[in-house]
């Protein structure tokens, strides 16, 4: 069985998106328009949706602000929006982004720890680097490495300039799991006998030190019901695979064909080698592809060329780029399955209309080929993913002390 | 009269050893508190802060309810299920960013439909600064500069963006006007500039509580806030306060009615007088346990005292009050000294044992009695210049507004005292405070 999960940023993945959809544009401003995207991910059964976010506009240029007037500009905080969702829908894991550059670990621990305990084990995180540099200027704190033209136009140059940045982000991915672990599952006694409400034996400092920020704890918020919400990240290079391998549940691929499954699954593996992951938690490998479905292969390279015009240029992508009906994509997703990913994550082009295509095309089709779930077998996100609760990595330090 | 509603997690006001009470962090029980209070047509819902667990003599304090959400996390998917309560959540100015939780604070206003709420706070120690990248701490008087300047980018960045700037036409093909959202700040404690990304939601600004108790701390209220939390909850004193704050309202341009002072209560309800004051005793009696009253003795000694009988007198040892032992504690870091020697007059004249003394001090219960009781109680008090409403703080989570919803409330309505039903839906329209922006002319 494969996973899929669905990538939602603003209307859609393409920067015209917005010109197309029939919904009002505006909406994605309101949380009923991801309330519905999000139940209609549930009624698809998919694991989870993931959300977009970061601390400055989009732009067009990867590494710099632009003026365009023409594109959707503008957002709402990933994690308010998942918590907006969870209690409008029962199963779907949510997962927002959040910036690891300019935040604090500590509230941002509690935040995803929050959305765990609201949607009753369904959160999951993705922490992102802030790779623009002027996003620090909205935070005055620091300065982050200022991208060139030339760097961007290869994955591994970004990852050099940007790795200090993410040895950071492993320490924040570091103390947020600590935290999340630093009230044991029973530490919340309520024995009247002795007065006490905890047991401060099962509460436990983290004390963090890195070289960037120190973090004493334990958590304000308990133990989330999933013990560990789920990390994911995206990479494209070596050094976001370490970051995979050293911290994340989920990692998010960008093979272009086979051959680039084939190679990048081993050079993940290697790093997940090299890293000593805990035993029983494996990392999921995922592929994204931004997605134009139409039952009619035609219908969806004309609809996908029209917002090409309309923005002026062809999409480009880090991600493979998939126009074709529901069918052509299970034959993808089924050949790459094969080759050696857990699952897919899926971009529409255009929204709500490619999530349909999604949940209503694609979906019963690989149903039908006994390739996805037809209903959820868990409530949980670890549970949908096949990842056990993990034990806690506190619970055998006192076990001498008592 | 308004009225909110706090969720406990802080101190020993939550009666966790009763056995109705129920989990602190689960979703159900801010569910069913949020429900409660907005059946009950309450203003808002408040949640407090604590960025620390509290500690005690070294070890992370045990006996009160510990364990809460990120604030506005919660208060994000309590939307979700309510439609007219105002969200409020304490966000602390000490350890954050302006542009983060400008953001977040807009989007929940966004994502409520105009019902966000921030309880600008600030940190008094290092002890909680340990959590943190920034660490430290700063003085009681850079903190009011650090806060007031914090909230005035705040408002700048709301004022930077809204749906107007956004008009997404798809037949003109402008998603954003030209610049929109394009702000720039340098002061003492900011330097920021750039661009915002989330437009203000239907309240413009979210109501900005505050609980100044300083003469600082009231001016910076007098000059900002649209709510004050007070922990005046007896009458005399309240009125001073209340009077006190209205008083430099003036000063700002601005009149009685912009600022609602709610004073921080309990209610003990039963269905006789001489029940409920006998309900009240046993609250109070649960609050302060034995093992509490030695660890607020302790904590104002400075010392350790566990060797002592909490129902025998008070210890003849004299206090070490330089010795901090409760960290993270508001109510144990004034002046030590002095308060040891008010508990112990206090306990002598009174003959009182260490456990009926720190009872004897601590808050008890502010309103007591039949429904109909409590309900002219709290008029009384309203009407009298000693609030504009209250933020009630329920013994046991999560039910523990039903009784006030249900019986008190009710007579409240009756009497014309209190809305029958909410006649608008953003928390400024309940609240009867205009829609709030600032000039635009330093962002074009």
């Amino acid at each position: 069985m494969m996973h899929l999960a669905v990538a939602l940023d603003g209307l859609g993945w393409h920067p015209a998106a917005w010109r197309t959809t029939t919904v009002r544009p505006g909406a994605v401003f309101s949380a009923e328009y991801w309330i519905e995207l999000a139940a209609e991910a549930e009624r698809g059964t998919l694991d989870f949706v993931t959300i977009e976010d970061a601390l400055g506009p989009q732009s067009a240029a990867f590494h710099l602000p632009d003026e365009r007037t023409d594109q959707l500009r503008g957002s709402v905080d990933a994690v308010l929006l998942a918590a907006r969702i969870a209690p409008r829908t029962t199963a779907v894991g949510l997962v927002p982004t959040t910036d690891v550059t300019h935040t604090e670990p500590f509230h941002v621990a509690i935040g995803i720890a929050t959305l765990d305990h609201v949607s009753n084990g369904r959160a999951g995180w993705r922490p992102r680097i802030s790779s623009r540099a002027a996003d620090a200027r909205h935070f005055g704190r620091r300065t982050t490495p200022q991208l060139t033209d030339e760097d961007v136009r290869d994955p591994e140059s970004i990852a050099r300039r940007m790795s200090p940045l993410f040895d950071e982000a492993a320490d924040v991915v570091e103390v947020a799991r600590r935290l999340w672990d630093s009230w044991e599952d029973d530490a919340e006694i309520r024995d009247t006998a002795t007065g006490r409400f905890l047991d401060a034996a099962r509460v436990h400092h983290i004390d963090f030190r890195g070289e960037h920020f120190a973090v004493k704890g334990p958590s304000i918020t308990p133990r989330p019901p999933q013990g560990q919400p789920v990390v994911t990240s995206l990479a494209h290079a070596s050094r976001p695979y370490t970051f995979a391998a050293q911290a994340s549940d989920v990692v998010f691929l960008t093979p272009h064909t086979r051959d680039q499954v084939v190679a990048t699954s081993a050079q993940v593996r290697r790093a997940c080698a090299a890293q000593a992951r805990p035993a029983g938690q494996p990392l999921r490998t995922f592929a994204d592809l931004v997605v134009f479905l139409d039952d009619d292969a035609g219908r969806a390279r004309r609809r996908k060329q029209r917002l090409d015009e309309l923005d002026g240029a062809p999409l480009g992508s880090d991600a493979k780029i998939f126009v074709g009906t529901p069918e052509e994509l299970a034959d993808l997703l089924l050949d790459w399955h094969a080759a050696g990913l857990d699952g897919f994550r899926l971009r529409p082009g255009v929204l709500p209309h490619d999530l349909w295509s999604i949940t209503r095309g694609l979906v019963p089709e690989l149903r039908r080929r006994g390739a996805f779930r037809t209903a959820y077998e868990s409530s949980t996100l670890r549970g949908h993913l096949g990842l056990s609760r993990p034990a806690n990595r506190y619970a055998g330090s006192r076990a001498g002390r008592r | 009269m308004h009225l909110a509603a706090q969720l406990p997690g802080i101190h020993n006001v939550t009666v966790w050893s009763d056995p109705r009470s129920r989990s602190q962090i689960g979703w159900e029980s801010f569910a069913h508190l949020a429900r409660t209070a907005e059946r009950g047509k309450f203003d808002f819902f408040f949640l407090a802060e604590g960025l620390r667990l509290r500690e005690h003599k070294g070890r992370i304090y045990e006996l009160d309810v510990a364990g809460r959400p990120e604030s506005l996390t919660v208060l994000s998917a309590l939307a979700a299920i309510t439609t007219h309560l105002g969200l409020a959540a304490t966000v602390n100015a000490t350890f954050n960013e302006p542009y983060e939780v400008a953001r977040r604070l807009a989007s929940l206003d966004l994502l409520s439909g105009g019902r966000a709420a921030w309880n600008v706070v600030t940190s008094f120690d290092a002890f909680t600064g340990e959590n943190f990248r920034r660490g430290g701490f700063l003085d009681e008087a850079q903190r009011y500069q650090r806060a007031e300047e914090f909230l005035g980018v705040a408002r700048r960045l709301w004022d930077s963006l809204s749906l107007a700037d956004l008009p997404a036409d798809q037949a003109t093909g402008e998603f954003v006007r030209p610049g929109a959202g394009t702000f720039a700040h340098q002061g003492q404690h900011f330097d920021i500039a750039g661009r915002f990304t989330t437009p203000a939601g239907p309240q413009g600004h979210p109501v900005v509580i505050q609980a100044g108790e300083s003469p600082q701390g009231r001016e910076f209220a007098a000059a900002q806030a649209d709510v004050i939390f007070s922990k005046y909850n007896r009458l005399p004193e309240a009125r001073a306060f209340y009077q006190d704050v209205k008083g430099r309202l003036a000063r700002y341009g601005r009149g009685a009615a912009d600022l609602k002072i709610i004073p921080t209560a309990t209610c003990v309800v039963a269905d006789t007088d001489a029940e409920a004051a006998e309900l009240a005793g046993e609250i109070t009696r649960a609050q302060v346990s034995p093992q509490t009253a030695i660890a607020h003795l302790e904590a104002v000694w400075g010392r350790d005292l566990s060797g002592y009988d909490p129902d025998g007198p008070l210890p003849q040892v004299d206090p070490l009050p330089a010795n901090q032992l409760l960290q993270g504690h508001s109510v144990f870091r004034g002046d030590r000294a002095k308060v040891a020697r008010r508990w112990r007059e206090i306990a002598e004249d009174r003959g009182l044992s260490i456990r009926e003394l720190v009872i004897a001090v601590g808050d008890g219960q502010t309103f007591v009695g039949s429904p109909a009781t409590v309900a002219t109680a709290m008029r009384h008090f309203v009407s009298t210049g000693g609030a504009d409403g209250f933020v009630l703080v329920p013994h046991t989570t999560p039910g523990g507004l039903d009784d006030v919803v249900d019986r008190v409330v009710p007579l409240l309505q009756e009497s014309g005292a209190f809305r029958a039903d909410y006649e608008g839906t953003t928390l400024r329209e309940h609240l009867g405070l205009a829609q709030r922006h600032t000039a635009r002319e330093a962002i074009r």
